[in-house]
């Protein structure tokens, strides 16, 4: 988690939430979330990728208090999601991955019905402008069950926003939506961004997290594998890490090889060097004949992106193999 | 405390309520008309006296506690098992409320249109037979009391039920039996001994028994006890649903 620690060192924005050592075992047995660290800051839009069944829905859940976590904690400006969930919760708004939404209420009961249970006081003006924003106006005295599911979709967003939150979780928000409610979509969560708003969106759709975000995480199997700035992600992708197991520990690379800029882990057991893959020549036979000639002897090697670079493939043929549903 | 969530949730149940004003409010005022007109004229007729009051009289505590204890509990447990149902319970989930003020919510609605139905069903009553209550307060705060209760009973009904079946089981297969088992329609003196004494085991007995003494000052059991079981019962109630509120049972996984 090299990657986390620089990242967080470098902006000097505030974190709104953090979570500490969180995770989940349902009461099945099966163990959903894996201690997961993470920090999110105030105003920016986050990416939470993963295949099905990674994790993210339940890592959210968790944030809003609909699953309780096993072990962990979670603190939203300072409060705990636990202790202080009258505090966290008011500043939060879900909009859940399902379209689970009322039947036989108005677009505009609902959306002040959800303002209510948050504890707000009521606001037609505020409703109206939430509604307006959506493209709902006109909808407004619709029952919800006459809507198609990329309106409803809007309803829950406009739920969603219906207390003022300053957190806002998006649960795959793109699925089986249509293009113009995805560029919809992007232009409310751009908006709302530039209102302070904080967001954090999960998606399996790796174009969509690079066209949005400003930083990335991956969640495979419960476990966060890596939250990175998606500038500098998307300048890692190209490249691999090299990583030699040398026999005997050395205390400094070798002029000889310094062409190669290699890096050497603390102890000196390990050298890692980086490479593109997009580049004409990686450079590895070469190395490996200079360190041959060098004496360094090594008695195991591996690239480190590759189990990255398997998520993100495993990632798009999710993506290309589901069919939208609506 | 969340007073505009706590109203919310109310108004909400509400308006599920004057959605469905057929089946929550004249549902219930036909089938009481008819108990009138079958038990109350045909058959009352050619039955003596109960405890020195008329047939029609003598049943309509027990109407109303039929239709007090049916509708809290169909209505709460309908209430909070719906959004279990279709998912909509997310949002509950991850507001900023408490259990308790769900509760006081889906509850509060629930004993509402029960109380409302409750004085309904008087009125009808009062449309076929000449009524007279001798104790009114006494009989609002029962009525109060055990739509209040019921609609608890109901409400952790709904968060136990995982299914529609569970939900009908206890009004059809429980409730109902009991409110007949329970001297409704017949005064437990009629009984042979054995099941006089049984009958002592059934809760309902209880609340007709009170119910009919605010009417009519006849009663099976002491007015007193009636009134300490209905107590008793609500606490009992109150008590599982602080467990819930406590544990998240079935809410939250
Ligand atoms: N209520 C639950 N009980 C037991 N297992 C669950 C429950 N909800 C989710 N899971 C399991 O936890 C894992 C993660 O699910 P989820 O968080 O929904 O993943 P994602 O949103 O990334 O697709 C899956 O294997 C899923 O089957
Ligand atoms: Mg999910």
């Amino acid at each position: 988690m090299l990657a986390y620690n620089a990242t967080s060192m470098n902006s000097p924005a505030p974190a709104i939430l953090t979570v500490t050592g969180l995770s989940k075992t349902y009461s099945g047995g099966f163990q959903a979330l894996k201690a997961i660290d993470l920090e999110i800051q105030q105003g920016e839009i986050l990416a939470l990728l993963g295949p099905n069944g990674a994790g993210k829905t339940t890592l959210i859940s968790t944030i809003c208090g609909i699953v309780t976590p096993s072990t962990g904690q979670v603190s939203v400006n300072g409060y705990d999601i636990i202790k202080d969930y009258r505090q966290t919760r008011s500043m939060i708004g879900l909009v859940p991955q399902e379209l689970h939404t009322d039947s036989f209420e108005s677009v505009w009961n609902t959306v002040s019905f959800s303002r209510g249970l948050f504890g707000k006081a009521p606001d037609p003006a505020y409703i109206e402008k939430v509604l307006k924003s959506l493209s709902l106006w006109d909808k407004k005295d619709n029952m919800i069950m006459t809507l198609s599911g990329g309106m409803k979709r809007r309803v829950l967003i406009a739920k969603a926003l219906s207390h003022e939150p300053t957190v806002l979780f998006l649960d795959e928000p793109t699925a089986g939506v249509d293009v113009e409610l995805r560029k919809d979509m992007w232009n409310i969560v751009r908006k709302l961004k530039s209102e302070g708003v904080t967001i954090i969106l999960t998606t399996h759709y790796i174009e969509e997290a690079e066209e949005i975000a400003d930083r990335i995480g991956v969640i495979n199997k419960g476990e966060l594998i890596l939250i990175e700035e998606k500038q500098s992600l998307m300048q890692k992708l190209g490249k691999k890490q090299l990583i030699l197991d040398l026999v005997s520990p050395i205390s400094s690379v070798p002029e000889a090889l310094s062409g190669y800029q290699l890096e050497m882990n603390e102890e000196g057991s390990k050298l890692i060097y980086t490479f593109d893959t997009q580049g004409e020549r990686t450079g590895i036979t070469s190395l490996l004949d200079d360190l041959k000639s060098a004496g360094i002897g090594f008695h195991d090697l591996n690239t480190t992106q590759s189990s990255l670079e398997e998520i993100f493939v495993s990632l798009v043929s999710d993506a290309a193999t589901e069919q939208p549903t609506a | 405390m969340n007073v505009h969530g706590i109203l919310a949730i109310y108004r909400f149940e509400m308006a599920r309520t004057r959605r469905t004003l057929l089946q929550s409010i004249v549902a219930p005022v036909i089938t009481t008309s008819l108990y009138f007109i079958v038990f109350g004229a045909a058959i009352g007729s050619r039955i003596q006296e109960v405890g020195g009051i008329g047939y029609g009289a003598f049943i309509v505590p027990g109407l109303i506690m039929l239709n007090l204890l049916t509708h809290s509990i169909s209505n709460a447990s309908f209430g909070i098992y719906f959004p279990k149902f279709v998912g909509t319970i997310y949002e509950m989930l991850s507001a900023p409320i408490s259990t308790i003020e769900v509760v006081l919510g889906y509850v509060g609605a629930a004993a509402t249109k029960s109380l409302i139905l409750g004085l309904i069903i008087l009125a009808t009553a009062a449309f076929f037979i000449d009524l007279q209550i001798a104790h009114p307060f006494v009989m609002l705060l029962f009525i109060v009391l055990t739509s209040l209760s019921f609609s608890l009973l109901g409400f952790i009904l709904g968060i136990w039920a995982d299914n529609f079946e569970k939900l009908s089981v206890v009004p059809m297969l429980v409730v109902t039996p009991l409110v007949f088992l329970g001297g409704s329609f017949y005064s437990t003196d009629m009984l042979p001994p054995f099941w006089q004494s049984i009958s002592l085991m059934n809760p309902v007995l209880y609340l007709v028994s009170g119910l009919r003494w605010s009417f009519y000052e006849i009663a099976e059991v002491d007015v007193w006890v009636s009134m300490a079981s209905i107590i008793g019962f609500l606490l009992l109630c109150l008590g599982i649903v602080v467990y819930i509120f406590k544990t998240g049972y079935k809410l939250r996984s």
